[in-house]
């Protein structure tokens, strides 16, 4: 009966991711221009999705807090973009240092491997030393090495090699959508494998005590460096990607920001949940890039479009303040903190709606260049505040397709 | 020496800067364990409120009014972002750290439209000395005795006054001290106020020597102060205020190098100021693989 749930739930996701790509494959072959902001979005959403496992691999399951993957995305795009620039574009690429001194490209398998090998043999070296400190400690060393990397991509004196400050560009990249999903998936798909396996167990046994663990006979300095050393492959990879997309690359853009940024989307998804990370990826993409866009636009409205505009947001927000106050003040309510933070952000449109309307001006206030990420950032917090266990918490989709008696079967046992 | 004096002078300005950061960092990693990173962010709010502020009025009320401001502001992040996660594990409490530094700094991008602002000019600071050979501006030489005369007073008011004294019974063991009857809550408060209070004044001489604020310009500040404290030996005030001054040393020491060794008839001309960031974090590293608990820090035991 158990095997019989289990496949349920298996089934019906592998349906979902199968269709999922079946449609971006056929979707991209038919689709208008007009849909390039979703491709795009897809693009960038599965790269960050990659990454996101990465970091969720060591920080959710291994429970070691890494934030250098900014500085293993780095040395991933580097690698790349250093070994498939086309020799015949080098001497336009690296203009300020003849040539450079790679005269030669790789196909482009290799070098995304190669990237990856090189993230993962930096993560070895550095791994040597700060694997040995603790939470806060590994962070904050992570960081600095990622920090280092950086600096040290930039110096001239590597210019033959790293193009110094200045951009790599001119190298082969993926034009259609599909690509980055079959990489990524693959990747993504390996590392479920290994979370499934014996060595996936030891990194979360290692992440809930470090003593018992090693109690029961894991080698915790090779289990460590193991995960921090896949980790960064995958980084590598997810920065290789990075620099496709972008088509150039440049260390100035890995900055302790991206880590961040990749941490909060962890969180997001769940600490310890692979499709909460991929998931979350993909909402963070298209709510950063795409949704809240329109905030960023000064708009200015007709009157009668003004008129309904108001009527229009007043009643979704009286509607939403009026439900969040009747769970506010229903007797033996569960969760009045997140209602009253809700109701508070609904009183707080209305009231924003209110001068608005007083006013009389016809142009919406507020909305200007970097009130989207004002919005954006208020989001995370109130995420990272009220849902703390994210959008999946530490289970996975297959979990949501099993039948409810089953859960609540497990909790009166536990 | 004339090679020299300028970088010397810079780095104990810078050093002092970061030293008045660096403090509110190790106070609240004391008290709840918590890597601040929202703390390089108010450093750099009370920049950009002191250009709207001195915008409109004069300075001698913009400048108390920013500084009350941005204790403010430090209090209300406590209660608002990191008071809900007393209880939670400690990895939420510092991605909330982090979901705050992000907030004020798209926050900050979005009133100054991304654009860096000229700081105002603050009379009896901005002005130009010479000494020797060398010209710096007064600030750099107003801000180690500054600092020393904070620093002097914050020690004076933890280990002789009451709320000094709560403040480390709690960095002992919060819940002891929380038995005891002290009111937890309210030594947290007043580590947000001193630290927010320090980095408002260590924005005041930061700005006047480097002029631009933008909404980024507290991220960097914020870390090398992080790597200082904890160099210093995290939750140690004597530790952090050392540790910034050889951070602010040594990184315009880098910067000034090859200046250096030009002198002494070796030319390198190789860009070794690249490095001048980086040097930070490699004095961190090795600090921490060979001292993990930091120059001055207490040496702590595993508990198992």
């Amino acid at each position: 009966m158990k095997n019989l749930e289990n496949k349920r739930g298996t089934l019906i996701t592998a349906a979902i991711i199968v269709a999922v790509f079946l449609f971006v494959g056929i979707a991209e072959k038919i689709a208008p221009p007009s849909w390039n902001m979703l491709f795009m979005v897809l693009k960038k959403g599965s790269i960050y999705a990659l990454i996101a496992v990465s970091m969720n691999l060591l920080n959710g399951f291994t429970g070691l807090f890494s934030l250098g993957q900014a500085g293993f995305m780095l040395l991933g795009a580097y690698t790349y973009g250093i070994f498939t620039i086309p020799a015949a574009d080098r001497a336009s690429v690296y203009q300020y240092f003849d040539g450079g001194v790679v005269q030669f490209a790789l196909p482009v398998p290799v070098a995304l491997i190669l990237a990856g090998l090189v993230a993962a043999a930096f993560a070895f070296l550095i791994g040597l030393p700060v694997l040995r400190l603790k939470s806060d400690y590994l962070a904050i060393a992570t960081l600095g090495f990622a920090e280092i990397i950086r600096a040290v991509f930039q110096w001239n004196v590597l210019g033959p090699i790293t193009n110094g400050s200045n951009l790599l560009r001119k190298f082969p990249v993926f034009q259609s959508t599909i690509s980055y999903f079959i990489v990524v998936g693959i990747c993504v798909a390996v590392i479920l494998l290994l979370i499934n396996s014996s060595y996936g167990r030891a990194f979360k046994s290692i992440r809930e005590d470090e003593i018992a663990a090693e109690a029961m006979g894991i080698n915790l300095a090779r289990h460590k460096m193991l995960a921090f050393c896949i980790s960064s492959f995958f980084a590598g990879i997810g920065g290789a990607l990075l620099a496709m997309y972008q088509t150039s690359v440049q260390a100035s853009i890995f900055k302790s920001a991206m880590t961040y940024e990749i941490l909060l989307i962890v969180v997001i998804g769940g600490i310890g949940s692979i499709s909460g990370s991929v998931l979350a990826s993909f909402l963070y993409i298209a709510c950063s890039e795409w949704w809240l866009r329109f905030l960023d636009q000064e708009t200015i409205l007709s009157a009668a479009g003004r008129g309904r505009f108001i009527a229009v947001m007043a009643v979704i927000f009286v509607i939403l303040l009026a439900l969040m106050v009747f769970r506010l003040v229903k007797p033996k309510a569960k969760s009045r903190v997140r209602y009253g933070v809700g109701a508070g952000i609904c009183g707080a449109v209305l009231i924003w709606l209110i001068v608005f309307a007083a006013t009389g001006q016809t142009k919406v206030p507020l909305l200007r260049n970097g009130f989207r990420m004002v919005v954006f950032s208020v989001i995370i917090m109130i995420i990272v505040l009220f849902f703390s266990r994210g959008i999946m918490g530490t289970s996975e989709l297959p979990d949501l397709f099993r039948k409810r008696i089953k859960s609540e079967k497990e909790e009166v046992a536990s | 020496m004339s090679v020299v004096l300028p970088y010397l002078l810079s780095g104990i300005s810078v050093g002092g800067q970061y030293a008045l950061i660096a403090i509110g960092y190790t106070m609240v990693y004391g008290i709840l364990r918590l890597i601040n990173f929202a703390h390089g962010d108010v450093f750099m709010v009370a920049g950009v409120m002191m250009v709207y502020l001195s915008a409109s009025l004069p300075l001698y009320i913009s400048m108390p009014l920013m500084l009350i401001l941005t204790v403010i502001i430090g209090f209300a992040i406590e209660r608002a972002a990191y008071k809900p996660l007393r209880s939670a594990p400690r990895m939420s409490i510092m991605i909330s750290a982090i979901g705050v530094s992000y907030l004020l700094q798209n926050l900050a991008a979005y009133i100054t439209g991304g654009l860096a602002q000229q700081y105002p000019t603050v009379p009896g600071i901005s002005g130009s000395v010479n000494i020797g050979p060398a010209t710096t501006k007064v600030v750099t030489l107003v801000t180690p005795f500054l600092v020393i005369a904070l620093v002097f007073a914050l020690v004076m008011l933890i280990n002789h006054t009451k709320i000094g004294m709560a403040m480390r019974a709690v960095s002992k063991d919060y819940d002891t001290a929380q038995l005891m009857g002290i009111r937890i809550n309210a030594v947290i408060s007043t580590t947000f106020v001193i630290g927010s209070f320090l980095a408002a004044v260590g924005s005041v001489l930061y700005f006047t020597n480097y002029t631009a604020v933008t909404y980024t310009s507290g991220a960097m500040p914020g870390l090398k102060a992080f790597v200082a404290a904890v160099f210093g030996g995290i939750g140690s005030i004597p530790g952090a205020v050392i540790g910034a001054f050889i951070i602010g040393i040594s990184e315009n020491i880098v910067k000034g190098l090859e200046a250096m060794l030009g002198m002494a008839g070796i030319n390198l001309n190789i860009g070794l100021a690249t490095f001048s960031d980086a040097v930070t974090f490699a004095l961190l590293i090795i600090i921490l693989v060979v001292k993990p608990t930091g120059l001055f820090g207490e040496k702590a035991t595993e508990k198992v």
